[in-house]
């Protein structure tokens, strides 16, 4: 079960779009999953065959069970998956190339070959919870934690508990301890209490923002009359279903902006933050029955305007009719929200976890401008960044708009 | 040309289709329907897109904005 957004726990399987045999293409949507976001395809990472599914229709799971198996093209079938668990979670052996891989695991690059017996005590993020002892002992020992059992608090795995799984004892009796089944059959809730959840989730996420990320804040108000002069003239000359909104052109603005400060763009990993090398925006979609959902738009900085555009027009009537793509929701690099419309001059976002920067945008508005000892109405907008001192700080994310205002001063570059 | 009548009942199913939870008998012909049924920017431009398809007319970008109530929306395409 892929972690479709920071704020997910657990998303109920509705549909398997494929069967085991068939062939698998990266991208093809395997399964659709329900969450409180609405119905997700689940995409395929890699090529291959499917080969077992592992979750049946209609069961709700926690985020970072394994679904389905794949093996490479032409590989032979693996031996069924063992449907009568052995009494103690084996370790793995070292992996082995073609090895069967996790259809939609959260990384693909960690196969899990054998789905665990029971659910895995997971954080809101979907990660692990293992303390970092516990994590260090489990490399020396060559133990896969994903594996082990945790006896902590709340599922969490301790050194105990590695050394326990390398001796390959069962876990200590006292933690016999309800845990909960990978098939943990609240179904999925009916779509009427999707907003109630959705509004939960979003609580959930936003509060660790600002619980675990030290925010700081800046704004500039960006001259926008040579953007939208060059805007007003192209849209002049289209038809309706070809004209750009301004939003888009701000969208690109900041994204390729990430050139000059790219420890922007970027995620936390357990301890540490990753630099993202391709600049997918999450573009903040409000949906009109209320809550927001944050879709990557992939590859912002080197799509053209054009294809930005049709590419948001999609998005967003596919996030307010409900039907997403895992990759959408699990891409994103940085957030671009954009309240243009909603008549507000600023708005100072909540960084979206995992991720360490959000931009914003307020409304385009007329206003008095000096500019070489004279005074102009120009069109102006507000662009804002609110970014995690952990990894940046004021001095770079000055840099950061400063860009933005550059690109948008020379919108033929866009 | 398109009356008044089939103009009017063009707007209000566009409307509809695009914000689904409205009650549009509630909606006034002189009111901002951006501001009443919350329509952003594409939201807005896709109401101009099927104006300009179900009716056959062009509305130039420089026009459109203009088209913020029903009675507006009668006016410019009457």
């Amino acid at each position: 079960m892929p972690t479709l957004g920071a704020d997910m726990e657990a998303g109920t399987l509705v549909a398997w779009r494929k069967q085991p045999g068939d062939a698998l293409h990266r991208g093809d949507t395997l399964a659709e999953v329900d969450t409180e976001k609405g119905v997700i395809d689940v995409e395929v990472f890699h090529d291959g065959v499917l080969d077992a599914i592992l979750v049946p229709a209609g069961t709700r799971v926690p985020v970072g069970t394994p679904l389905a198996t794949i093996r490479a093209a032409g590989e032979p079938a693996a031996a069924p998956v063992a449907a009568a668990p052995a009494a103690v979670p084996v370790p793995p052996g070292p992996p082995e190339t073609g090895e069967v891989q996790p259809a939609a695991a959260v990384a693909p690059t960690l196969p899990l070959p054998t789905p665990p017996l029971y659910a895995p005590a997971l954080d809101a993020l979907g990660r692990l919870r293992i303390s970092p002892s516990a994590r260090r002992l489990a490399r020396e020992l060559g133990v896969d934690p994903r594996l082990v059992k945790g006896t902590g608090r709340e599922g969490a795995i301790a050194r105990a508990d590695i050394q326990r799984t390398a001796a390959g004892l069962p876990a200590a009796p006292q933690a016999v301890a309800p845990v909960a089944p990978a098939v943990a059959p609240p179904a999925a809730p009916p779509s009427a209490d999707r907003l109630d959840r959705m509004r939960r989730t979003i609580a959930a996420a936003m509060s660790r923002s600002k619980r675990e990320i030290p925010h700081y804040y800046l704004s500039t108000t960006i001259d926008l009359h040579r953007a939208m002069s060059r805007l007003d003239c192209e849209n002049e000359r289209r038809p309706p279903e070809k004209r750009l909104l301004a939003g888009v052109m701000l969208l690109k603005a900041a994204a390729m902006a990430i050139r000059e400060v790219p420890e922007l763009n970027a995620v936390w990993e357990g301890e540490r933050v990753v630099v993202k090398p391709v600049v997918h925006v999450g573009v903040a979609i409000s949906l009109r029955q209320g809550g927001l959902v944050i879709l990557a738009l992939h590859d912002t900085a080197s799509r053209s305007l054009d294809d930005l555009m049709d590419g948001l027009r999609d998005l967003t009537a596919r996030a307010r009719a409900g039907r997403m793509k895992s990759s959408e929701l699990a891409d994103s690099t940085i957030t671009v929200t954009s309240l243009g419309d909603r008549g507000v001059d600023a708005v100072w976002g909540v960084i979206y976890p995992p991720q360490v920067a959000i931009v914003g945008f307020g409304k385009i508005v007329e206003r008095p401008w000096a500019m070489d000892g004279g005074l102009f109405v120009r069109r102006v907008v507000t662009a804002t960044l609110a970014a995690d001192h952990r990894v940046s700080d004021g001095h770079r994310g000055g840099l950061y708009l400063d860009a933005v205002d550059r690109l948008l001063q020379e919108p033929e570059r866009l | 040309m398109n009356d008044e009548g089939k103009i009017r009942a063009t707007v209000l199913e566009i409307l509809g289709g695009i914000a689904p939870e409205a009650d549009l008998a509630a909606l006034a012909p002189d009111a901002n329907f951006r501001r009443e049924l919350d329509l952003d920017s594409m939201d807005f431009q896709n109401f101009v897109i099927r104006v300009c398809k179900a009716l056959a007319v062009h509305i130039p970008d420089r026009d459109a904005a203009q088209l913020t109530t029903v009675a507006k929306c009668i006016d410019y395409l009457r």
